[in-house]
């Protein structure tokens, strides 16, 4: 049982800039390139922590404190998820929304930061970023009651553990639906293409990446670190949740890493075919998950 | 099976109310009309008649799913217009009043009194919530022919109450209702093509200001 909670947290820790590379390989596959690397990644997050950080006199600690403690929020969240077949290493009932929360306060911290630079276009990162989180926070929220509300559980560790197959016996619709709504809260929260693109450096259309611009050497390594990591998250808990929870033994610990190939793939080949949307069409898409997953929980309420 | 072909439909008509470009609504609706025509099957029974279902199914595919999607492609063909630019009820709030329409139809439907025994638990709610949303479609947009697809919806969700009555309604019924339909839009495209000619665009709005 050691061991194997040993495992989970090492997975944890080293598995999410490996996720970061396999979306980036499916994309190079899809559009003909050879791409990087599958471990550029880990390359790059070297060469950050090698380097020096450069701090402008106009900012105080609070833009220093952004990276660190957003990386501790994110790696915290982690915990309370359950990883393989195993329960989560801290769960208690109602644990989804210090979750949520914990995502929330990387955010939080982030913008600030950003905001903490003096500098007007990092506000209007923010100010972007923010918005949307506002948006896809009901969306995530209503997803995970629509699981808590099917497994009958308040605890994530419940929601995606032993009660999840009975569940989909009786509520795959809703939960297909949950999962639909959880996909795309991923993609909005990762920064991915149909909200906004990692890779942009074009200024006016760039949300995440504005924020992180004056960030350089190990602080922006941690936040490179910390959205990989988020990214896993999310992979790991649509993993559980659409390939459930397979009694337990090393067969569920090989299908969920099957899982979160699977997510990066998917994420991957998202990023592929879909063009970014424009501003002003991102709060429909992410309205439209909040509505398809307030349906789901209808389902199940009725 | 079938209740994940009737959340289809649902989640179609959310798709609908927030799409603006045309072509992607209009084949969204002929996918739609495809998914109806597998339900009389779907929800085939002992005391029914399999030949009244497969000729339901058959006609409602083939003209829902290919004909009337084809005379809207050759609509907007013509008109050469691709996306609705300003609807009167914005894309973002039509869509929360049509997911406040559809979690009213599904807290509500069950308390209502029906002729005979439920064939399925999300029947009655997806007619509801296809009604609903074709009513939103017809009255918030200004494009004459994202309105006639309002009206394709109106009438799938229509036809979805029909298939709780099917034991009762004989084919001539059914066929004369997708004749009707057949017909409507044959004749909104030529109102359509007329609109468009007199006015070059396809807002309605314009018809307003008709004087003799």
């Amino acid at each position: 049982m050691l061991l194997r909670t040993l495992f989970h947290l090492a997975a944890l820790l080293a598995l999410p800039p490996l996720v970061v590379g396999l979306v980036n390989r499916t994309k190079a596959v899809v559009a003909g390139r050879k791409g990087p690397p599958l471990l550029q990644a880990y390359f790059d997050l070297a060469k950050l922590l090698r380097k020096g950080a450069v701090y402008s006199r106009t900012t105080s600690w609070v833009f220093r404190a952004g990276p660190v403690v957003g990386l501790a929020a994110i790696a915290s969240a982690g915990l309370l998820l359950a990883m393989g077949g195993a329960p989560a290493l801290v769960s208690f009932g109602g644990d989804f929304v210090l979750f949520a929360y914990l995502l929330g306060l990387a955010r939080f911290v982030t913008a600030l930061a950003a905001l903490d630079t003096g500098s007007p276009f990092e506000g209007m990162g923010a100010a972007r970023e923010v918005t949307f989180a506002s948006l896809a926070e009901p969306a995530l929220f209503l997803c995970l009651l629509v699981l808590a509300r099917a497994t009958g559980t308040l605890s994530l560790s419940g929601m995606l553990g032993p009660a999840l197959p009975g569940a989909w016996g009786e509520a795959a619709p809703a939960l297909v639906l949950a999962a639909i709504g959880l996909f795309v809260v991923a993609l909005a929260e990762n920064s991915r293409i149909p909200v906004d693109d990692p890779n942009t450096h074009l200024e006016l259309t760039m949300i995440h990446e504005v924020m992180v611009l004056d960030h350089g050497g190990p602080d922006l390594a941690f936040i490179l670190y910390g959205a990989s990591l988020k990214l896993f998250l999310f992979g790991a808990i649509l993993s559980r949740l659409v390939l459930g929870h397979a009694g337990g033994g090393l067969a569920s610990e090989a299908l969920f890493f099957l899982g979160i190939l699977l997510f990066a793939v998917g994420v991957g080949l998202v990023e592929s075919v879909m063009a970014r949307f424009r501003m002003v069409r991102v709060p429909q898409l992410l309205v439209g998950a909040s509505v398809i997953s307030a349906f789901a929980l209808v389902l199940l309420l009725r | 099976m079938a209740s994940l072909v009737f959340i289809l439909v649902v989640v179609i008509d959310l798709f609908l109310l927030a799409s603006s470009r045309l072509g992607a609504a209009i084949r969204t609706v002929a996918i739609q009309g495809a998914l109806l025509g597998t339900l009389p099957i779907l929800l085939l029974e002992e005391r029914h008649s399999l030949g009244h279902a497969l000729v339901l199914a058959v006609g409602a595919l083939a003209i829902k799913g290919f004909l009337i999607p084809w005379l809207m492609f050759r609509a907007i063909r013509e008109a050469a217009i691709r996306r609705e630019m300003e609807p009167i009820v914005g894309f973002v709030p039509s869509m929360v009043l049509g997911g406040i329409g559809i979690a009213l139809a599904f807290a509500f439907s069950a308390r209502l009194p029906l002729p005979n025994g439920l064939s399925h638990a999300y029947l009655v709610p997806t007619a509801l919530s296809t009604v609903w949303a074709g009513l939103l479609l017809v009255v918030s947009r200004r494009k004459a022919v994202n309105q006639v697809l309002g009206f394709l919806v109106l009438e799938n969700g229509v036809y979805v109450f029909g298939l709780l009555i099917a034991d009762f309604m004989p084919i001539m019924v059914e066929a004369g209702v997708l004749l009707d339909l057949f017909a409507a839009v044959f004749v909104m495209g030529i109102v359509m093509f007329h609109i468009n000619r007199e006015f070059s665009s396809l807002d309605t709005e314009k018809l307003s200001a008709l004087k003799d």
